[in-house]
């Protein structure tokens, strides 16, 4: 069975793997190799039989074709309605038909399918709230994921995420040295400003555990630095895990189920030996997906439910605005039309819509939030969720995607966009860089630092003077 | 010959449609996997309860959902078929009477009038869904024979019987023809995608559930279908 070097059925778990994928500069060999990958034609075959049940059957035969499903989807309606783009033809054609010939397809197949389910799906859900039988094209693409990387079939860079899950417990090369670092490195480089300032590494029995997404360690080391200073500002008693820290799963993106469980069980294991009241995540759409709402059943808890109360980041920010824990100067407060991106991931799969417009309460002068149309539950991807932003081979066709939230913006007439979550603040910068459209984006923490009042004790000595 | 067809064929017929439907419902809550759906199901029964219901009620509703209200056109279609297509079968006074002959059952009726507008009003219907179909590119590419036939299937009983029920042909042959397209679209129920009928509710049940427990409905957030 020919199998490339770098395009293989095997999952990346060594780091001479690993390095010999990321010197295969935009996954040139990797790609070539794939053209020949044979199928394991047996393998999914049993695959087929282990995990395929009732509901996804039923999805996939009792589907109307009434194509009321068309519109909902944002890539259709983008792409110039092309009938290609209708959520039900896209799974129809591709796991609909490996389900049809019992996994008999061959590369040519596997590669229109690779293409489809990572780059005419974002597995943002929306089809689903619209079809009449409730079919989650959203769901179905995760799965088809599944049994294309099982096979081999998987964009270069999330086969790299995947590997890098699998080494490093982490989305990038993030050990825990480095982490370690970079938390007390953060820590003294704001002592100065915030008095006091800690990240408490390892605490145990703390009220928070709080975890994030390793391109705050890597790139935006501030993001972390600013949850510190609002904990702090909150007066919380809180903690990061040395290990376990790293909230988010490419695996989640790249269809690696295996690599999903072992990340997410590096988390919960953390929250075990720290036994925290409970954990927050950062402000990351996918991230808590992973973690909070999918991570339980991958980690096989037949309830459902993380190891403690798992929270996103935006449900303690409304709580401690809620409670008066963090008090927002209203001289302060935003005073320009800005709009706020709901996170598919947060909003329509975990209800947390009410959540962000409560602390837009708090942080918008009155009058000036303005909503985009269609909103919450019913609001579109971003663009480059599930994934999509990060695959180099489908950037014109994510660039393609941005429209649709580049035109709910314009719509709006803000300046301001307010992404609490990693993924959608990406596309949307993104977005700005393709269109120019002249807008500023931001996540909540640094918004809510410049206008929180400082109480006096929590102030540098200089000022008291 | 009408003897036979209402009397020991629709015995077969029902026996085979209700058979069918129930191995249909037995087979899809069994198939039910917690893990591998990622829905806690017997975890939070009340969860998931109030939101299987949500999301059948609203659904049943003409323009109780979004996605009815932003597709008029459709929604007055699909329900001007689907009123008909439930009430019609089930309470015509015709069946009604023929299941207390045979059956000996007590069976309530609506009036024949408007059984006939019914009748009419499902034909045009499922004639524009049709249409539809051959007309709307996004419908066009997800059509194939399969729905043509189960449109044929679905449309001859009501075009017979609402042919013989006018007196407009031969009465004897239309309904002759009406019963034996019925007890075949009764047949073909359990055996197609026509299964619909129960399964429309497992679905939708399945998703709400997945919504009330998993999606939302734990962080007191209904779905707003
Ligand atoms: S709306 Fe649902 S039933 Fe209709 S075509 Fe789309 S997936 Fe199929
Ligand atoms: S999940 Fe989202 S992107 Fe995927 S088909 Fe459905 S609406 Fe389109
Ligand atoms: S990136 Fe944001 S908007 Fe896009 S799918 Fe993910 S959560 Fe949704």
């Amino acid at each position: 069975m020919p199998e490339g070097k770098l395009c293989n059925k095997q999952p990346v778990t060594t780091k001479e793997q690993l390095d010999a994928l990321l010197a295969d500069t935009r996954g040139r060999v990797y790609y070539e190799e794939m053209k020949s990958l044979e199928v394991d034609k047996e393998k999914l075959r049993n695959s087929l039989k282990a995990s395929l049940k009732s509901r996804t059957k039923t999805w996939l035969e009792m589907c109307a074709h009434c194509g009321l499903c068309a519109d909902s989807c944002f890539l259709y309606t983008v792409n110039g309605r092309d009938p290609k783009q209708v959520p039900a033809y896209k799974i129809q054609s591709t796991l609909g038909e490996i389900v049809k010939r019992n996994g008999d397809v061959d590369n040519e197949f596997m590669l229109m399918a690779m293409e489809t389910a990572w780059s005419k799906c974002t597995c943002c859900n929306r089809c689903g709230m619209y079809c009449p039988y409730g079919i989650d094209m959203g769901i179905m693409f995760g799965y088809l994921r599944g049994l294309l990387f099982s096979q081999g079939f998987v964009p270069w860079e999330l086969k790299i995420g995947s590997g890098m899950h699998r080494i490093f417990h982490a989305q990038m090369d993030v050990t825990t040295e480095d982490w370690v670092e970079t938390c007390e490195w953060m820590a003294e480089e704001n002592g100065e400003e915030w008095p006091g300032l800690e990240i408490p590494v390892d605490k145990e029995d703390a009220d928070i555990m709080y975890t994030c997404n390793a391109r705050e360690p890597k790139h935006y080391p501030e993001d972390l630095a600013e949850a510190a200073i609002l904990f702090h500002l909150a007066g919380e008693n809180w903690t990061v895990p040395a290990e376990g820290w790293e909230q988010t799963s490419l695996t989640m993106f790249a269809g690696d189920w295996e690599g999903c469980k072992q990340q997410v069980l590096n988390v919960y294991s953390a929250i075990e030996r720290l036994r925290p009241k409970r954990v927050i995540g950062t402000e990351c759409g996918h991230a808590h997906r992973g973690t909070v709402v999918e991570g339980p059943y991958w980690a096989g808890r037949p309830d459902g439910q993380p190891p403690a109360p798992y929270i996103h980041y935006v449900e303690w920010i409304a709580e401690a605005l809620r409670t008066g824990k963090i008090k927002v100067d209203p001289a302060k407060r935003i005073k320009e039309p800005v709009t706020l991106q709901d996170s598919c991931n947060y909003v329509r799969n975990h209800g947390l819509a009410m959540v962000t417009r409560e602390i837009m309460s708090y942080m918008v002068e009155p009058g000036y939030f303005i909503e985009m149309t269609p909103n919450k539950e019913h609001n579109y991807c971003c663009g480059g969720g599930g994934g999509f932003n990060g695959v180099g081979m489908y950037r014109a066709q994510r660039n393609v995607a941005l429209r649709k939230k580049r035109d709910q913006i314009l719509a709006t007439g803000c300046k301001l966009v307010i992404a609490p979550c990693h993924n959608c603040w990406d596309a949307i910068r993104d977005l700005e860089e393709e269109y120019k459209i002249g807008i500023r984006w931001s996540f909540l923490k640094p918004l809510l630092i410049k206008m929180a009042i400082v109480p006096d004790h929590l102030k540098p000595k200089e000022d008291e003077e | 010959m009408y003897e036979f067809i209402t009397g020991p064929l629709l015995w077969v017929v029902f026996a085979a449609f209700l058979g069918g439907l129930a191995y249909r419902v037995v087979w899809y809550v069994k198939g039910l996997h917690w893990q591998l759906d990622r829905v806690a199901y017997s975890a939070f029964p009340a969860d998931g309860a109030k939101g299987a219901v949500r999301s059948i009620f609203f659904w049943l509703v003409p323009f109780g959902t979004r996605s009815w209200r932003i597709k008029p056109g459709f929604t007055a279609i699909f329900f001007g078929f689907h009123i008909g297509a439930v009430l019609v079968p089930l309470f015509l006074t015709g069946h009604a009477v023929l299941l207390h002959e045979r059956f000996g059952i007590n069976w309530p009726s609506i009036p024949q009038g408007l059984a006939d507008w019914l009748t009419a009003a499902a034909i045009v219907s499922l004639v524009l869904i049709g249409l539809r179909r051959i007309s709307l590119p996004e419908v066009r590419i997800v059509t194939s024979w399969y729905d043509w036939l189960l449109i044929v299937l679905a449309g001859l009983p009501f075009v017979t019987g609402f042919v013989a029920v006018m007196h407009w042909g031969d009465y004897q042959f239309w309904i002759i023809a009406h019963i034996l397209t019925g007890e075949l679209l009764l047949v073909s129920i359990p055996f197609t995608k026509l299964y619909h009928v129960v399964g429309f509710f497992l679905t939708r049940a399945q998703l709400g559930m997945d919504f009330g427990i998993k999606r939302g409905g734990r962080k007191g957030r209904n779905m707003p279908w």
